[in-house]
């Protein structure tokens, strides 16, 4: 069909040389996602030889070849977890039949839209974080934002894999959709609106590839345990990608409140002031960060109560997180579950059938996991000796999706007026102001070893590489 | 009632248990005679020449008879040998004892029925007078308003009526109530007063009010139905001294998932519910001049393939439920097909090739109105060309393979001036101007493109087909297509079919498909027709009817 060499140019695991599906669509779409990347992935970056991982297999040895690339000649490729032989449908009401193959045309639209869906956040994300590269406060930090961000691109590749090789010419035109859309872009936005929010500032782009990469875990989580099998194993190679990217997150958090703990000790302060004067973030600020995107995040997982949720569990599209370790009949029906609903000023616990409430079930799922790394923080705060610390904020708060949605919910979990919301959302969210400070603090630190005043540096290099290591060549 | 043995549409004079036929030169007699011991289905008896199904297919069976056996017969007078009745309709307690299902196929089918009457009567000559010699009710009068002429005995006694709504709380639902607007143009309120009226209406009034064309005495009611229907005869052009075509039983093998003829295959998957009908092309040398054409008489390829097909489809219908898709295949060659074409235009005029039209143009009709989803796959070796283009053309959606590294294996489809003007819908429109709302410049392009034969992307250019999908789609996006729609709603798979198959203009009988056929499947699923206290269930058992009052 073409001259292009497939196996080189594209790593693979699905037999490319030999699918004329794929190698057709791809002919067309490879050409237009490298000119979306020109365009809009990182801003300036197209000549930069950069240090990264790219994988070459699925096997443990092949999924981290670390090397200098320029990012639009990174390999990005199509893997897939190796099948299982004779793997069954585990839950909802095709439990204990065959795994689909091939997508059943009953449920081609559901799963066209779950692909489609998960798929538009990866581009989305490179677009929200095109101009970090201009104001990266390391190296380091900048070779991990592109490691994100090609990564993110392979993600893409993989949800368009699915669209190419099983939706006909109808993926094909979602494909290019894919490509179309903009992030933030008022006449053809990305899909989900959190996904058109700016990632403005380094410290909004560690809490996003906490919070939010985390949100795409979970959701892969719940994918991988769907009954369209290409689906499951395509999700599960991309779930050891998101560890990266939630890496890249926690530590980042963590190192900046290392460096605002060092600066309080070295000043004997907690005022805000004061430390800003210093030039790092007082964990205030970093709590008000935290607040912001830990509960965008939450409205991820929408509505609390949901059709499409009940549809996609009991179809076998979508299951739950680490559905395979639960103990219940993995159907749910009769089954119930507890919601949160405003009643007389009050939050209220509600009842409401289990499979409807399957949204809410991986959001509570959700919660418990990421607390687990404010903890961590904790540590960090608690190690250097002071009292502080950071706390995720209820589940309730500054919610615009679900029965809560537009209800005023202080961080506690209190339901509060219009005026006391009014007069207290500069101490729970970033005002203006706060935003404005840590902008001011976004200058670009591109020697070797050198980190910008804010932050700490990490304890070691990637690939046991030391810190000062030349992690991006800029030509 | 259809868990029984299937339903056959097969049948022959020699085998009637309800009709009689004679004739007499021009004129044919069908005189209903209905036996009440031979009901198709157990529990009910077929009095006062009350008809189910069964009677029904004999109907159809003598009709089609009289066109291709009878030339001669311009004619034909419906009427009753039995004394003071001419028919009492569908029989009530077969309605009550059937299931939703089955009433509603079996107005289907008495409804083509009827407009077969008429087809015959608009495109061949061939008359129709309803000579009523008793009590004439339902659906025994709505079979007397598809006739081109209604003459009332004036006995004293012997009334038309639509009894439906007072007495059985549904509707006249055989097409009763629109012909009696749109065709005779009975006034809105005394067809209102007609139709809740139990008794009907009888002698001058019913000639008054439009319901009978005329009356007559009991002594001279048999010497004016002679003298009408040689008028109507005279109206004619059927030959006076052709030879008739006999229509032998069709050769056909009936296995448990497939059905068979010689140019019609039905393959049966229960599992994905659907049903793949494959038409083969004329095979071999093919009659072109006349003589040739009445030597082959019912084994005349266009002939053979209207039956096989009309039988198939009714088959289908009424004894694969489940089978709610069917795919349209064709196969054999495209120029045969062409050819076929070209003789079918050169004798139209012909009365044979006529009625050979019109038998397909009736079959075709069918489709149109067949609860189904209709599907065609135009693959290698198919020939969906002309006559059997209109196949695709009646689908709700076409796939046409493309393959732009094999151009020579590529399918073709072709139109041929038989798309434009042999079968029209019921609504008098080819189903290519159904199609294209009979815009100027698709129908030009279509009309430039008739005799060239055409892959896919030049179909889908035309907007011939619905989706090109090339050899890599093909295998995915047909499953997927078909797997979806199967597993749709039927009922709103068949309620949006119908509203989209018949996308243009309202005549009387698209208007019997829908707005009378679409309210009368309404009430048969309501309380007040079939609930235990229905009208429908306690007619004639000497119980009282119980209303649900609430107006819906």
């Amino acid at each position: 069909m073409s001259a292009i060499d497939y196996s080189q140019k594209i790593p693979n695991n699905v037999d490319l040389s030999a699918d004329r599906t794929l190698q057709r669509a791809l002919e067309q779409w490879q050409p237009n996602y490298l000119e979306w990347w020109r365009e809009m992935g990182p801003d300036g970056s197209l000549d930069f030889d950069v240090y990264l991982r790219t994988a070459t297999s699925v096997d443990p040895q092949g999924w981290a070849h670390f090397d200098y690339v320029k990012m639009p000649d990174y390999r990005w490729g199509i893997f897939l977890n190796p099948a299982e032989a004779d793997r069954r449908i585990h839950f909802g009401d095709h439990k204990g039949e065959a795994a689909w193959q091939d997508v059943p045309g009953e449920y081609r639209a559901n799963l066209r839209r779950i692909i489609v869906t998960q798929g538009d956040t990866e581009p989305a994300s490179v677009e929200q974080q095109r101009h970090l590269g201009l104001t990266c406060p390391s190296q380091y930090d900048l070779r991990n934002l592109f490691q994100v961000n090609v990564e993110e691109g392979r993600h893409l590749w993989a949800m368009v894999y699915l669209l190419h090789k099983y939706f006909g010419r109808d993926g094909r035109e979602e494909a290019e959709d894919l490509l179309e859309r903009r992030s933030g872009q008022q006449d053809n936005p990305r899909i989900l609106q959190a996904f058109n929010e700016p990632t403005p500032d380094w410290l909004s782009f560690f809490m996003f590839t906490y919070f939010t990469d985390r949100d795409g875990k979970f959701q892969l989580c719940a994918l991988a345990e769907s009954s369209f099998d290409p689906l499951a194993r395509t999700t599960r190679f991309m779930l050891t990608e998101e560890a990266h990217h939630m890496f890249v997150g926690e530590s980042g958090i963590s190192r900046v409140i290392q460096r605002t703990c060092q600066a309080m000790n070295e000043l004997k302060t907690d005022d805000p002031a004061r430390l800003r004067a210093a030039g790092v973030i007082d964990l205030p600020t970093l709590q008000r960060y935290l607040n912001f995107h830990f509960s965008v995040t939450l409205d991820l997982f929408g509505a609390d109560e949901s059709s499409n949720a009940a549809t996609f569990y009991s179809t076998g599209l979508k299951g739950r997180f680490e559905e395979g370790k639960r103990a219940d009949d993995h159907q749910l029906k009769g089954l119930t579950y507890t919601v949160l609903q405003a009643k007389d000023g009050r939050l209220v616990e509600r009842e409401v059938p289990m499979l409807n409430a399957l949204n809410e079930v991986l959001r509570d799922d959700y919660i418990k996991d990421s607390i687990g790394g404010v903890e961590r923080w904790n540590k960090v705060i608690e190690k250097a000796g002071i009292p502080f610390r950071l706390r995720a904020p209820h589940k309730a708060f500054h919610r615009n999706i679900g029965s809560q949605a537009g209800l005023k919910v202080s961080p506690e979990g209190q339901v509060v007026s219009e005026t006391e919301w009014a007069a207290r959302v500069d101490e729970w969210l970033p005002s203006a102001t706060d935003r404005a400070f840590v902008t001011s603090l976004m200058g670009r630190v591109v020697e070797p070893g050198k980190f910008a005043n804010w932050i700490a540096p990490p304890m070691i290099g990637i690939n046991r590489q030391p810190v000062d290591f030349e992690y991006v060549r800029f030509n | 009632m259809s868990a029984e043995a299937p339903v056959d549409y097969q049948t022959s004079p020699d085998r009637y248990r309800h009709w009689k036929l004679s004739f007499d030169g021009p004129v044919a007699t069908l005189a209903a005679a209905v036996d009440e011991d031979a009901g198709l289905r157990p529990g009910y008896k077929l009095k006062l020449n009350s008809y189910d199904l069964g009677v029904d297919i004999e109907l159809h069976d003598a009709v089609n008879r009289i066109r291709f056996e009878h030339p001669e017969v311009r004619t034909v007078v419906v009427t009753s040998a039995r004394d003071k009745v001419f028919c009492s309709g569908a029989n009530i307690f077969m309605l009550g004892l059937s299931s939703h299902a089955w009433k509603v196929n079996f107005c289907k089918f008495t409804n083509e029925t009827r407009n077969g009457l008429e087809d015959s009567s608009r495109h061949s000559g061939l008359k129709f007078l309803a000579a009523i010699n008793g009590a004439c009710a339902g659906g025994g009068y709505e079979l007397a308003l598809a006739c081109d002429e209604l003459i009332l005995v004036d006995d004293r006694s012997s009334a038309v009526s639509l009894p439906e709504v007072p007495l059985l709380g549904v509707l006249p639902g055989t097409g009763g109530l629109t012909r009696l607007t749109d065709k005779r143009r009975v006034r809105h309120d005394l067809a209102d007063v007609f139709c809740t009226t139990t008794e009907g209406v009888r002698g001058q009034k019913a000639r008054d009010w439009r319901l009978v064309d005329d009356i007559a005495k009991p002594a001279q009611f048999a010497a004016k139905v002679h003298e009408r229907a040689l008028a109507l005869a005279a109206l004619s052009d059927r030959p006076a001294n052709a030879k008739g075509v006999h229509l032998p039983p069709l050769a056909r093998e009936i296995d448990a998932d497939a059905l068979r003829y010689s140019h019609v295959a039905v393959a049966m998957d229960r599992a994905r519910r659907v049903a793949t009908f494959t038409v083969s092309a004329p095979s071999g040398a093919q009659p072109t001049d006349i003589a040739a054409i009445e030597a082959a008489g019912a084994d005349w390829y266009p002939l053979a393939l209207a039956r096989q097909l009309d039988d198939a489809i009714l088959w289908m219908r009424t004894n694969e439920l489940e089978l709610g898709t069917w795919i349209l295949k064709t196969e054999g060659d495209a120029a045969a097909v062409q050819a076929l074409d070209a003789t079918l235009l050169a004798h139209a005029d012909h009365w044979f090739v006529r009625e050979t039209i019109g038998a397909l143009r009736r079959a075709l009709a069918r489709l149109d109105v067949s609860s189904r989803s209709l599907f065609a796959l135009i693959e290698p070796g198919s020939c969906f060309v002309g006559t059997l283009f209109e196949l695709a053309l009646a689908c709700d959606r076409s796939y046409m393979l493309m393959l732009p590294d094999e151009p020579e294996r590529s399918p073709r489809i072709g139109l041929t001036a038989a798309n434009f003007a042999l079968y029209p819908m019921v609504t008098g429109e080819s189903r290519l101007a159904r199609r294209f709302y009979d815009e100027a410049e698709p129908m030009a392009a279509a009309r430039a493109a008739a005799g060239t034969l055409l892959d896919a992307d030049q179909a889908m250019a035309l907007g011939l087909v619905t989706s090109n999908p090339d050899d890599i789609d093909w295998p995915d996006e047909t499953r997927i297509a078909i797997e979806e729609r199967v597993a749709m709603s039927p009922d709103a798979l068949t309620g949006m079919e119908a509203n989209l198959r018949f996308n243009g203009r309202e005549n009387m009988l698209t208007r019997v498909f829908s707005r009378l056929t679409a309210w009368q499947n309404w009430i048969f699923q309501r309380p007040n027709a079939v609930g235990e206290k229905g009208a429908l269930k306690v007619y004639g058992k000497g119980e009282k009817v119980a209303f649900d009052w609430h107006r819906v």
